[in-house]
């Protein structure tokens, strides 16, 4: 890994001299400010570090390889897709009459970003087998916001305002319950049933004249289709709720499942997993919602609409009133969805279906070969990824999950997601996704063999992991009793600097 | 592979989908080449016009990036990163935040800022709902002098809660003509029946103007309401800082800090507080501690607010930040440093001068006469179209007010328009003189329309 020997440096504060830097915009003149009341403005300055470009590149050079990530090697994150972000996107996003379009330039001049944006929604719901999609959400969360809000203006349209609850499984995503709060619902949870899908029994007893939604995300986090899923949709609709997908798992089905078309109201989509926009450290994202007939009227405002003289243009203010409004400023984060317009060019419709596939054979075979080495709760076949337990490894030899994650890290491998979904003890959940090579997760099963040999012979290998990393297991107890969020270069209180 | 696995083809894999719900295959383009996905994409990219000499902000700026931003954001050490759940190997990740919400801590004032929210609009919204939070009080103030997009975001977060949003009506004439109403918003606040839990004031205004933040601050305290103050963070390298007015709260767009105005996104929500609210913020936030060698460390802090923790109990539903986007802010204030920032803000204020001058001498005076830093509105007459002509000279004219605000009559007829340290006096001379021009063509058509009329009434007149 390549972050291994290096360590931390000083902060840019520590970094800072004075007179440093400051030639990069013209000097005003002195008078610049003068017309402005002495009231209105700052009596000094802001403290700001002073470092001229040399120190300034080091510094981020120095730091990016600190970090892991998808260039440097593998990522097994479940529930993440951190696959490959081809570099033609990036090179996308920077050409200028993308880059340097203002977000209020009039339609006439913004021709090439419509029509880009209007035909990645006529792809995105293609491939989610949805009426219409919005590109307006910021990221797969607020997509769900999105979704939800629409679901509410749907019963309120309709007169049914008894509809306060939105069922969520209890291996969803923690955005569900909490967006099903931002929307002013009740949450009711529905436990899993031994084979990791819906418990269809306790489901149907929560579904009733009080239920607004379900959200179901399907392949489940445990990495399973939900094979009795029309079954459970049916249901939905006949106690007239609206089932909500979230699609943050859907690079495993493209072109073998549909939502949309399967009876779906409505579906978000994360382009940072499926579509290969790239995660960025944590952002941003883009989280387009795609709705089916019954939500059409709601989606957020402006959509992206198609003249008969085939030009394009946005919505303007007020004119579909049903909508929901807005859920940010502007159209949505263009940038991103450049990004995931070429990735969906590029592929077409065989190669978006050979991802899935892809996606899916990787997690199953990875998922084999570690049959013999962790447990593996759930023997059907997955989708694109799985879970695995350390409860038997626990056991056998005092040393969690958390310890094997850990000694991943040196053997050169980001960890899988752990201790999620919350249903299955000691959880690692492993998605290779469809870009790895064949060796790169043989060398993973490897590593995983190798850590369970040590785990019995010499646990503390893995209770001391990390070792090689730029450093080792932090005191999160104190950060969070006494949280130092902001350098403050008088009190001191800060750890001393680095060498 | 499927050897390993143990059976005889992928379709196999695909069992569990219920036959009837199978879908086959996808009805899209086929695949491309690198080089014909490359040549479409240009071809898309060459449709927008980008070359216009641009007087456009109302929310999105466009500044002087130095070169080194965008090198270092291409390290893929950054941005094929994923969030820094494990500290031990995103460190790099984890420290250019910490060092994120210091400089904006800086820049704003505040004890604490988050890792960053989506864009301006949504941290508004949030920094609303963390005051009704903070106060246990279901109604917020908010001026209509506040960016539009901001106020429909905010109404849309509002609209899932019993919570109330109220606007702030606006001076309608006068010395202070087009800034927040406070003798409106006094007495709003007095509502026995309707605590408030928050007042939103932006600074500079929609309109371009500054507010009497200080006042606002009062008013809102007297009330036990809670001040949340939208900042533009370039301004603030030289107007008073939201803390030094007396903001609990401070949120704006952070894209003006080395961000591409890439038509609307992914920007930066800058999203910060007074430290009594850090556990009402909602977001990302990193932490300084140590390893267990003792060695200096970042992580993610005080997690229990946030949904994977606490599910329906959160804060709020986000999950992720802008982390890439919180990086190339920093990058751009360490790159041009504090000398540099007040250059810009500085810079664009002088430009907004000239322009101002040369625009009230095509025709086009500015529409009130508060103060302004470098964005203020114009009266134009017949504004759209003069906009619509100006556009095929080459001129970006700004934002037709009435297209954001049309049902506000203060607002016909006026352009929103903005310099920055980027506006030449070359583009200003060419907006004024084409300006001049087609004020001057209008100003004819009009006379020859009455004279046309006229004419018309004198064959009417003639028929008789």
């Amino acid at each position: 890994m390549s972050a291994a020997g290096n360590r931390l440096g000083p902060t840019l504060f520590e970094r800072s001299r004075h007179g440093r830097g400051g030639d990069k915009v013209p000097h005003p003149p002195k008078d610049a400010l003068a017309r402005i009341p002495a009231e209105h403005l700052r009596t000094e300055g802001p403290n700001l570090p002073e470092l001229a470009e040399p120190e300034v590149t080091r510094h981020y050079v120095n730091l990016s390889q600190l970090n892991y990530a998808v260039d440097t090697g593998f990522y097994p994150l479940g529930s993440c897709t951190m696959k490959f972000n081809p570099k033609i996107n990036e090179w996308a996003a920077r050409l200028p009459g993308f880059a340097s379009l203002h977000p209020f330039a009039p339609d006439e001049i913004a021709q090439g970003t419509l029509q880009l944006l209007w035909e990645l929604e006529q792809a995105l719901a293609e491939i989610g087998g949805m009426r219409a999609v919005t590109l307006q959400p910021a990221a797969g969360a607020q997509g769900e916001l999105t979704g939800i809000l629409m679901v509410r203006a749907y019963h309120r349209s309709r007169g049914d305002l008894a509809r306060t609850e939105v069922l969520v499984p209890d291996s969803a995503h923690g955005t569900n319950p909490a967006t099903a709060s931002m929307a002013g619902f009740k949450t009711v949870s529905i436990p899993s049933a031994p084979d990791g899908g819906v418990d269809v029994a306790a489901f149907r007893a929560a579904l009733g004249p009080q239920t607004a939604a379900v959200m179901i995300t399907n392949p489940s986090t445990l990495g399973l289709f939900e094979s009795r899923i029309g079954e459970l949709l049916e249901a939905v609709h006949e106690a007239g709720a609206l089932a909500y997908m979230d699609g943050a798992n859907l690079n495993a089905i493209m072109g073998r499942f549909k939502p949309g078309e399967a009876g779906f109201d409505v579906m978000h989509i994360n382009v940072h997993k499926t579509f290969s926009t790239p995660h960025g450290g944590g952002g941003p994202g883009a989280g387009p919602v795609g709705v089916g007939d019954r939500l059409l009227p709601f989606l957020p405002s402006p959509r992206v609409l198609r003249e008969t003289d085939g030009s394009f243009r946005l919505e303007r203010p007020g004119e579909r009133p049903t909508s929901i409004g807005r859920v940010r400023s502007f159209v949505g984060n263009a940038g991103v969805l450049v990004r995931a317009y070429a990735y969906i060019r590029a592929h077409g419709a065989a190669g978006l279906c050979e991802v899935s596939d892809d996606a899916v054979l990787a997690a199953n075979y990875l998922k084999s070969r570690l049959a013999g080495v962790l447990d593996v709760p759930f023997s059907r076949p997955c989708m694109h990824e799985f879970v695995a337990s350390g409860a038997t490894l626990k056991r056998e030899t005092g040393c969690q999950t958390l310890d094997v994650a850990k000694r991943l890290i040196d053997y050169g491998f980001h960890p899988p997601t752990i201790y999620f979904p919350l249903t299955v003890e000691e959880a690692l959940l492993v998605e290779p996704t469809e870009t790895e090579a064949l060796e790169t997760l043989d060398l993973f099963v490897e590593a995983l063999e190798r850590i369970v040999g040590e785990a019995h012979d010499d646990p503390e290998l893995l209770h001391a992991a990390p070792t090689s990393s730029p450093v080792r297991r932090l005191d999160e107890t104190t950060a969070a009793r006494q949280p130092n969020l902001r350098w403050r270069g008088m009190t001191g209180s800060q750890t001393p600097c680095p060498d | 592979m499927l050897e390993t696995i143990g059976v005889a083809s992928v379709d196999d894999l695909f069992g569990d989908i219920p036959a009837p719900l199978r879908a086959s295959g996808l009805n899209l383009p086929p695949p491309e080449s690198e080089a014909e996905l490359a040549d479409r994409l240009c071809d898309l990219a060459e449709r927008n016009r980008v070359d216009l000499a641009g007087f456009l902000g109302a929310g999105a700026y466009r500044h002087y990036v130095p070169a080194v931003v965008d090198q270092l954001l291409l390290r893929g050490e950054f941005y094929t990163a994923y969030t820094p759940y494990q500290p031990e190997i995103s460190q790099g990740t984890l420290q250019t935040i910490y060092e994120y919400q210091s400089l904006l801590g800086e820049l704003t004032g505040m004890d604490v800022v988050s890792a960053s929210h989506y864009d301006g609009a949504t941290a508004t919204a949030e920094g609303a709902l963390m005051a009704c939070r903070a106060t246990r009080r279901e109604r917020v103030l908010v001026s209509h002098a506040v960016h539009p997009h901001y106020r429909e975001t905010m109404r849309t977060y509002f609209s899932g809660g019993e919570l109330a949003l109220d606007e702030i009506p606006l001076v309608a004439d006068g010395r202070g003509a087009g800034t927040t109403d406070m003798a409106a918003l006094e007495r709003m606040l007095a509502d026995p029946d309707r605590p408030v839990a928050g007042v939103v004031v932006a600074n500079p205004s929609f309109l371009g103007l500054l507010e009497p933040m200080a006042e606002v601050s009062r008013l809102a305290h007297v009330a036990g309401a809670l001040f949340v103050a939208v900042a533009e963070p370039v301004s603030l390298a030289v107007l008073a800082s939201p803390a030094a007015y007396g903001a609990d709260i401070a949120v704006g767009e952070g894209q003006p800090l080395g961000i591409p105005l890439s038509y609307g996104g992914p920007y930066l929500g800058i999203l910060g507080c007074r430290e009594p609210l850090v556990r009402q913020i909602p977001g990302r936030l990193v932490g300084m501690t140590t390893d267990v060698d003792g060695r200096r460390a970042f992580v993610m802090t005080l997690r229990a607010r946030e949904q994977d923790i606490r599910r329906e109990k959160a804060a709020s539903n986000i999950c992720t930040n802008q982390a890439l986007c919180a990086l190339a802010a920093s990058i751009y204030l360490a790159a041009i440093g504090p000398h540099g920032l007040r250059d810009a803000a500085a810079m664009g204020a002088a430009r907004a001068t000239e322009l101002e001058t040369a625009l009230a001498a095509a025709g086009a005076p500015r529409l009130h006469s508060a103060p302004y830093l470098n964005e203020f509105a114009v009266r134009v007459p017949d504004a759209a179209e003069i906009h619509r002509r100006l556009l095929h000279r080459g001129v970006l004219a700004g934002l037709v007010l009435a297209d954001v605000e049309p049902g506000d009559a203060s607002l016909a007829d006026a352009l929103l328009v903005c310099a920055t340290e980027v506006t030449t006096s070359r583009e200003i001379e060419m907006f004024a003189t084409a300006l001049r021009e087609e004020i001057e063509r209008g100003r004819q058509l009009a006379l020859s329309g009455i004279a046309s009329g006229a004419f018309g009434a004198d064959d009417a007149g003639a028929a008789i």
